[in-house]
């Protein structure tokens, strides 16, 4: 087929090279994405066969040799029956020849297993029967207790099964021969490294033997365990780094229990699978592409982690930092070098906290994803290097672990003294955002799973993420555009409400309608505020905020704008404004009830021009001041022109009807404006209380926003600002009249001329027929709309062309912002890693470069 | 929108000029035009004084809509809310090639001789947008014989701290042939504002060329007209000079500046970085400091014997000019977060005109010094040339660990204004930065205090050079530190 594919005939022998080069490139992508590869060739040179098992090796997967050892006359047959087959009888005795004296040597040159079928019946009734691998126990869900290196501290390892509410049966009064049960239906995971260091190495390969063997717990073999074993079967190891210990120990145990220790750890698995491929155990943790694979150097990344190769001025190996890079899906829960605090990066997570150094033993339990510890009760070993926290801070630790540096705990360093350079799994990689992406959504249930991004989108996102945003950490959201309503359909002339000035754009009856046609009827309406869109992230202090955020930046909040620039330009200002909301949500027991030390608020921050100066004065002011000047001269000079008794009287009534337009468009944008000279003069309109620790708040009503919100408001004083809000059920008539009144009263009457309304499903989500819908539908004020379609839109003409816009583009936009703004909350809430929160971010903003009128 | 046309000439009847814009002094008329209509009438037609209105009424939707009649939707917002239907543009020399082109002609069927008269004139303009001032007007103006007065117009009396409008009622008198004024009209109004609203292209050549031969080249501001008209689109604007004056030797800029490197995503925020144009270049000029800056940093690359080089935040490839046409150099990479900067970087190195062997050894990379990336490991340097002061002071972390942490080159070159220095840039406001992209500049001390961090964090050591002649108290106008990995 590939030799088709190359030269479009399947019997070109001169195609032979090209194609098999196609071959090794499918089989590539194929062992790449996990699947079972059968390569279907003669095979029967050792050449050939080469090639195939480098490709395996290369994967990391076993090569399987299944031989069609027919006899020749079998094939001559065979042969004859093919068309442009007739190259003689010569090649396929040659072919016989060569197979005869490859088949002894298959098992030598590395395949697994090797098939081999003599006969035309057997192959005929031959089952191929798919077995797991050792590592693959993908079926077992646990929950699982997991737990780090112990070092032959049996008795914190006891502590800690208690602490964990396992059984601990003492009866027969001796370390070996204490029995440990685990509650109904949990299991421990022992992450390896049982053994050397500390004091009592053997009663820890007892006890973990037993309850192995009584199916209680699951063994990794770290690589303490594998010398040990190597030194029982008496191999020539270096007796170093705590192996003296062990050994002294186990000197006092029956020769019998040595035995049964070697055998034990000889048997270990490298790595386990669990929980359908969402769990990974491994002593010293695993990339993803190793990961249930099998080949010596998973066997060694599995022990030893990822070195460089290259050796520290310790002259002990350096290890790289495969956790930074990790992309994978499954949690990886690992040891092999202490920490000082477990931490998740990239869903992997350290849990050895270096007990026998003094640190501390501590399990992993799964899935609550609790940290369960207790302390060492003495350093029992010292490491060969110091490990001291600001050693570790000078070998290019930052600030992503400064909440650990404030810990009363010094940080112990690499256990066999292996350096770690430094984690770094805040470092966001150009693959997390670039090209085009497919972004998956796995949070927002009812919503198309992928989210594409096309390239062109993503590098204009990348632009401006890189030069204007904020550090990412911090940009865990960003709001989604809204769409308005359909133009409303109104009477071109005007309603009686504003018939001297004609019809118009917006009308809050075509926002109700998107809703009542797609069977919604509880809808809230929401003042909406002219200023700028705000994300304000306020912590409980500073030190929440560098806990839960992890950034340098040393505030306790920030606040940013729709593009996920930082708001203000001033650094005291924003210390005021971030240290006023934190005053009002402490007043108002926000911490408290909502159990949280963080809280994100959507809000509108006014006035415009704080944010918007630049384009008012030179958009807005500039062609204001343009169109009073030259409307006010052409009328001066209609009017000499008129009187002089030239037939001009339209074109007079026409230019005076432009000015008062251009008068009413000034007051429209200066009405948004003020001068900002302290925070007295902001106005903070909180309208959405996206999330708090642990959880997003897209499940609560929206009455229940409203009232949360004026909790804050109203203990946060002059700084907030309330947002007006009714409810109606807009499948009644006089309801939607309702609606439409207050549309009026908030847009139309001149001592408020409100931007406008935002109708919304009074609950947060909803769906028609099991699709997520439009969470939210502006409609705008007349007067408003001024400074969007510029200051002569009412006029008749203009109305009537300027109606017909399409809405679908902006509305299918607001929705995947929606859905990636929601989806970049959740996993930020369920500490997902920073490059699943970032793309989604990312994407957000690729999305806002897509080419949609800007006036929607 | 409103441009009059006053004539006061004594001892004749001043009406005439209704014969020579054949137009009616008693009678209104109004036009059709592509982006809506045009009226002319007469405020006062004595004998004494007669002067002509020509009003623009533009129509906005159909300016914003285009000639298809249908929204493009992707213009900027700012297009919508516009002030061309207001001012004196370009629109209103469209419209005044329509209405008076036989006056601009110098044909006038009932009274020839008029034509070729000079009359008392007034011109004004109730609106115009001047980048450049008063000051541009007049040194427009006065070299073609016009008294010029301009009054420059409140932006927003509510709000003075917005600054004033840049824009001016402007009043012109002169003693002049009708023809001529309404020429030096047409070509200069585009020109005060810098605007054009449709696209400029060969056709537009011709139109400066018919419309100016007779005033254009003689005139001081020539070049800068011709840019201005032709929208700063300078290979146009060089090739609309050389044919006006062949003999002329005018020197060619062949520059762009730094252009704008906005798209439509960041128009907003780039908005500020655009009106400084060329700012920090202006600032510098004297010293050449970017030729200084490009020669040290290409003279230590090749002291440090390296090959293989990785510009991070090329820009406009100024740096990688000079290494792909030095065969020292083997393999250069260019990176930039900015696709419009990499785009005027690939045609300024004309790139696909390049031997293949030269051009083989150099990439362009779209990239960002905020994200970890792969394609920047294993070069022996990376230089970072007026990078790091444009990236805000909490995110040089991420630059930090990016270029020192994982692509780890055997040298790292960065420079950085020295601020001490700006003491010595007399246009500088104190406090004031270089570029208003800047997001800081150090002093020696504290950039040296940032690489003495990096090194111990990073494993490098560092040295540092001037670039530019020092000052003895105040040091070098840009720093440089040539980082060593220690291996």
């Amino acid at each position: 087929m590939c030799r088709a594919l190359v030269s479009d005939d399947e019997t070109d022998q001169g195609a032979t090279d090209d194609a098999f080069d196609v071959l090794e490139y499918i089989a590539r992508k194929r062992l790449a994405r996990r699947k079972l590869t059968v390569i279907d060739a003669t095979n029967v040179q050792q050449d050939a066969r080469k090639n195939v098992l480098k490709l395996a090796k290369e994967n990391d997967c076993f090569a399987v040799a299944i031989v069609l050892n027919l006899p020749e006359s079998v094939c001559q047959e065979r042969n004859k029956g093919r068309e442009n087959r007739n190259f003689g009888s010569h090649v396929i005795r040659r072919q016989k020849q060569l197979l005869r004296r490859s088949i002894g040597n298959l098992k030598r040159e590395g395949f697994r297993h090797v098939f081999i079928l003599d006969d035309e019946k057997t192959i005929e009734s031959v089952r191929i029967n798919r077995t797991k691998l050792w590592t693959d126990r993908s079926e077992e869900h646990g929950p699982f207790d997991i737990i780090g290196d112990i070092h032959g501290c049996f008795d914190e390892l006891i502590e800690l099964f208690e602490k964990l509410g396992y059984d601990i049966n003492r009866t027969a009064g001796d370390d070996m021969n204490i029995v440990v049960t685990p509650p109904h239906g949990r299991k421990a995971i022992f992450l390896g490294d049982l053994v050397d260091r500390g004091p009592k190495s053997p009663a820890v390969l007892n006890l973990v033997m037993n309850m192995v063997e009584a199916d209680h717990a699951i063994c990794v073999p770290g690589n303490h365990d594998v010398k040990l074993a190597k030194k029982l079967d008496g191999r020539n190891v270096k007796i170093a780094y705590g192996l003296a210990e062990t050994l002294e120990q186990l000197e006092k145990q029956p020769p019998e229990f040595s035995q049964k220790c070697k055998e034990f750890i000889t048997g270990l698995v490298s790595h386990f699978i669990l929980d359908a491929g969402k769990l990974v155990v491994s002593h010293a943790g695993m990339k993803a592409s190793y990961q249930g694979r099998s080949s010596g150097r998973v066997r060694e990344f599995a022990l030893y982690g990822d070195t460089t190769g290259e050796t520290d001025e310790y002259g002990l190996p350096v290890r790289y930092e495969w956790a930074n890079d990790y992309r994978g899906e499954a949690h990886v829960i690992y040891g092999h070098t202490p920490v000082g605090e477990a931490e998740w990066i990239n869903r992997t997570m350290n849990i050895d906290t270096g007990c026998v150094f003094g640190g501390r033993l501590t399990a992993l339990r799964y899935p609550e994803k609790e940290l369960v510890s207790v302390d060492a009760h003495r350093e029992y070993y010292e490491s060969i290097k110091p490990f001291k926290t600001e050693d570790l801070e000078a070998l290019g630790d930052d600030n992503h672990n400064q909440s650990n540096a404030q810990m009363a705990t010094p940080r112990p360093a690499a256990s066999a003294g292996l350096l770690s350079l430094s984690r770094e799994g805040d470092l966001l990689d150009l693959d997390d955002v670039f090209g085009k992406r497919r972004i998956e959504i796995k949070y927002v249930p009812g919503t198309k799973n992928i989210i594409t991004i096309k390239e062109e989108n993503a590098a204009a996102a990348l632009e401006t993420i890189s030069r204007f945003a904020i550090d990412p950490k911090w940009l865990i959201y960003l709001p989604p555009t809204m769409s308005p309503c359909e133009t409303s359909r109104a009477n071109l002339e005007g309603d009686g409400t504003a018939e001297s000035i004609g019809g118009f754009l917006e009308r809050p009856e075509e926002a109700f309608e998107y809703y009542s046609s797609r069977e919604v009827f509880d809808v809230v309406c929401q003042e909406k505020h002219m200023g700028s869109r705000a994300v304000v992230i306020v912590c409980a202090s500073k030190e929440a905020a560098a806990k839960r955020f992890s950034t340098s930046y040393d505030g306790a909040g920030v606040v940013y704008t729709r593009t996920g620039r930082r708001f203000f330009t001033e650094d005291d200002l924003e210390r005021e404004f971030i240290e006023a909301v934190q005053e009002a949500l402490g007043k108002s027991d926000f911490w408290k009830r909502f159990d949280t030390d963080w809280v994100a608020l959507d809000c509108e921050l006014m006035p415009w021009s704080k944010k918007a100066r630049d384009l008012l004065r030179d958009q807005y002011a500039h062609t204001g001041a343009a169109a009073r000047a030259s409307l006010g001269m052409a009328n001066k000079e209609l009017a000499l022109a008129s009187a002089r008794g030239l037939e001009i009287n339209e074109l007079v009534e026409r230019f005076s009807e432009k000015e008062k337009l251009c008068n009413l468009y000034v007051e429209a944008y200066q009405r948004y404006c003020w001068d900002v000279k302290s925070l007295k003069d902001l106005k903070l309109a909180p309208f959405h209380i996206l999330a708090t620790e642990g959880r997003c708040h897209f499940d609560r009503d929206h009455l229940w926003h409203m009232a949360e919100i004026e909790k804050i408001n109203s203990a946060g004083g002059d700084l907030f600002q309330a947002t007006a809000c009714i409810k109606l059920d807009i499948s009644r008539e006089d309801e939607v009249r309702r609606g439409a009144q207050w549309w009026e009263q908030l847009t139309g009457t001149s001592t408020l001329f409100k931007e406008g309304i935002v109708v919304k499903p009074l609950n947060f989500l909803a769906r028609h027929k099991g699709n997520l819908i439009q969470p939210a539908i502006k409609c705008r004020g007349r007067e408003y709309l001024r400074i969007i379609y510029g200051p002569e839109y009412t006029q008749k003409e203009n109305l009537e062309r300027l109606r017909n816009r399409g809405l679908s583009r902006k509305r299918a936009l607001a929705m995947r912002e929606f859905t990636l703004g929601m989806e970049a909350l959740e996993s930020f809430v369920r500490h997902e890693p920073l490059y699943k929160v970032h793309e989604c971010v990312f994407g957000t903003l690729a999305l806002e470069s897509e080419p949609v009128d800007p006036r929607l | 929108m409103l441009l009059t046309i006053e004539n006061t000439r004594k001892g004749e009847d001043a009406r005439e000029l209704g014969y020579l814009l054949q137009k009616h002094p008693d009678r209104l008329q109004s036009f059709e035009l592509a982006f809506g209509q045009c009226h002319i009438f007469y405020p006062e037609a004595s004998n004494e004084r007669c002067r002509a209105a020509l009003l623009l009424e533009i129509d906005p939707v159909k300016l914003v809509r285009g000639s298809g009649g249908k929204s493009k939707g992707d213009a900027p917002l700012a297009q919508y809310v516009n002030d061309r239907p207001y001012v004196a543009s370009s629109l209103m020399s469209v419209a005044l090639g329509k209405v008076f082109r036989s006056a601009m002609n110098g044909q006038c069927k009932d009274m020839p001789q008029l034509a070729e008269t000079a009359l008392p004139l007034t011109i004004e303009l109730s609106a115009v947008p001047v980048k450049g001032g008063e000051p541009f007007l007049q040194a427009v103006f006065e070299p073609l014989g016009y008294e010029v007065e301009a009054e420059r117009l409140p932006l927003d009396e509510r709000f003075s701290e917005w600054g004033e409008s840049r824009l001016f009622q402007i009043r012109l008198k002169t003693d002049a042939k009708l023809k001529d004024v309404l020429n030096h009209l047409y070509v200069l109004i585009p020109v005060l504002d810098r605007e054009k609203h449709y696209y400029v292209g060969a056709e537009e050549i011709e139109k400066l060329l018919r419309r100016g031969e007779q005033w254009l080249k003689d005139h001081p501001l020539s070049q800068v007209i011709a840019t201005r008209y032709l929208r700063n689109k300078k290979s146009l604007a060089a090739l609309a000079l050389e044919r006006l004056a062949e003999s002329e030797n005018e020197k060619q800029n062949g520059d762009e500046g730094e252009s704008g490197t906005a798209n439509d995503a960041t128009a907003q925020n780039t908005a500020g970085t655009e009106k400084s144009v060329g700012q920090e270049e202006a600032l510098e000029k004297k010293l050449s400091l970017n030729e200084v800056r490009m020669d040290t940093v290409v003279e230590r690359l090749k002291d440090l014997g390296v090959r293989r080089v990785a510009d991070l935040g090329c820009g406009e490839g100024k740096l990688l000019s000079r290494l792909v046409h030095d065969f020292f150099f083997q393999e250069i990479v260019g990176m930039d977060v900015s696709i419009r900067s990499l785009e005027i970087a690939e045609r300024r190195l004309k790139l696909d005109r390049m031997p293949e062997r030269k051009a083989q050894r150099l990439k362009l990379l779209h990239g960002s010094l905020m994200y970890r990336d792969s394609r920047l490991n294993n070069f022996d340097a990376a230089t970072c040339i007026e990078v790091i002061e444009h990236l805000d002071v909490p995110r040089l972390n991420a630059f930090e660990k990016v270029v020192f942490g994982q692509a780890r080159p055997s040298y790292v070159l960065i420079t950085t204004p020295n601020r001490e220095y700006n003491k010595l840039f007399e246009s500088l406001e104190e406090g004031r930065f270089r570029h208003s992209d800047h997001r800081f500049e150090w002093s020696r001390a504290e950039f040296r205090s940032w690489s003495k961090d990096i090194c111990q964090r990073f494993g490098y050591s560092v040295d540092y050079f001037d670039v530019g002649t020092a000052d003895p108290e105040l040091g070098p106008p840009t720093q440089m530190g040539v980082f060593c990995r220690g291996d």
